[in-house]
């Protein structure tokens, strides 16, 4: 069902998808854990309004 | 629309989308995925066509997340919007890693094909490098000027500048000779590509476009949160 042989073209196919995947998953990665971070240090700030030290 | 530049009602509203698009994004990568393995060999281009299935992609949004830098710069400029400004920066990073991969990906297509991994003074690979140097320019550009406020307005009109190219980088193929070949999608008389490797690539492109909202809605959401931490920071700094 699948075609998964390169062939002689192996060498480039199987880079170029490489590359891509993990830039894309570098890139859900890094985005998704800023965003987490950025929201539980407003969180963290906002619960501590009232009482300041 | 303009209701939307508001801050408060962007998060409210992006709030349930943002996770939606994340998963119709794995979903439809996933979907492509299979489908460009499951495709047969072209005649002519072996099984170097699979790397047409991440290398249009990456270039088609390379372009588009730059359109969106740049359309975001000018509002910025103009309307002086805050969230503009968040939209603009957002679209940086995805935008530079696309442009990035559709230059590597072309090269490892190119070796095979043309015989090069590269060919200087090319119409259409030397227009994305330089798609590619402006992405590199604007976020340099805003890393390097402490005063955000100044940052991104200097910024901005790198953006709005940087649109220019983009209409360059789209008709390089037909304006110069190049080795690149000419538009297979976007052309008249419509797609020149066979269903065979028409669905998934088409699979392939909604993918990328969904990852890249996602990408970038959650980032101008995180721009938002992380401009309030600094605000209250700023106040309680000046109170204490």
């Amino acid at each position: 069902m699948l075609d998964l042989d390169m062939g002689k073209y192996a060498a480039f196919v199987w880079p170029a998808w490489g590359v891509s995947a993990v830039v894309l998953a570098a890139l859900a990665a890094r985005a998704l854990i800023a965003a987490r971070r950025w929201s539980a240090e407003l969180k963290r700030l906002e619960a501590g309004e009232g009482d300041r030290p | 629309m303009f209701g939307l530049a508001n801050p408060d009602r962007f998060l409210r509203f992006t709030r349930p989308l943002t996770p939606v698009l994340w998963v119709v994004a794995g979903v439809l990568l996933a979907a492509a995925s299979w489908l460009a393995f499951a495709a047969p060999e072209d005649y002519q281009q072996g099984d170097t066509v699979r790397i047409m299935f991440v290398h249009v992609p990456a270039a088609s949004l390379g372009l588009m997340a730059y359109g969106a830098l740049g359309v975001s710069s000018f509002f910025a400029l103009v309307f002086r919007h805050a969230l503009a400004d968040a939209a603009a920066r957002a679209a940086a990073l995805p935008g530079a890693a696309f442009t990035g991969l559709a230059l590597v990906t072309g090269s490892l297509w190119g070796k095979p094909m043309w015989g090069a991994w590269w060919a200087w003074g090319d119409a259409r690979l030397m227009s994305v490098l330089i798609l590619f140097l402006f992405y590199l320019g604007y976020m340099a550009l805003r890393a390097s000027i402490d005063d955000e406020q100044k940052a991104a307005r200097a910024a901005a009109v790198l953006g709005l500048v940087g649109l220019v190219n983009l209409p360059i980088v789209k008709f390089s193929v037909d304006w110069w000779n190049t080795l690149h070949q000419p538009a297979s999608l976007l052309r008249a008389g419509g797609p020149s590509l066979t269903g065979e490797f028409l669905t998934p690539l088409l699979t392939m492109m909604a993918a990328w476009a969904a990852l890249f909202l996602a990408l970038w809605l959650t980032a101008i959401r995180t721009e938002i949160v992380r401009r309030r931490v600094l605000a209250i920071r700023t106040r309680r700094a000046l109170e204490a």
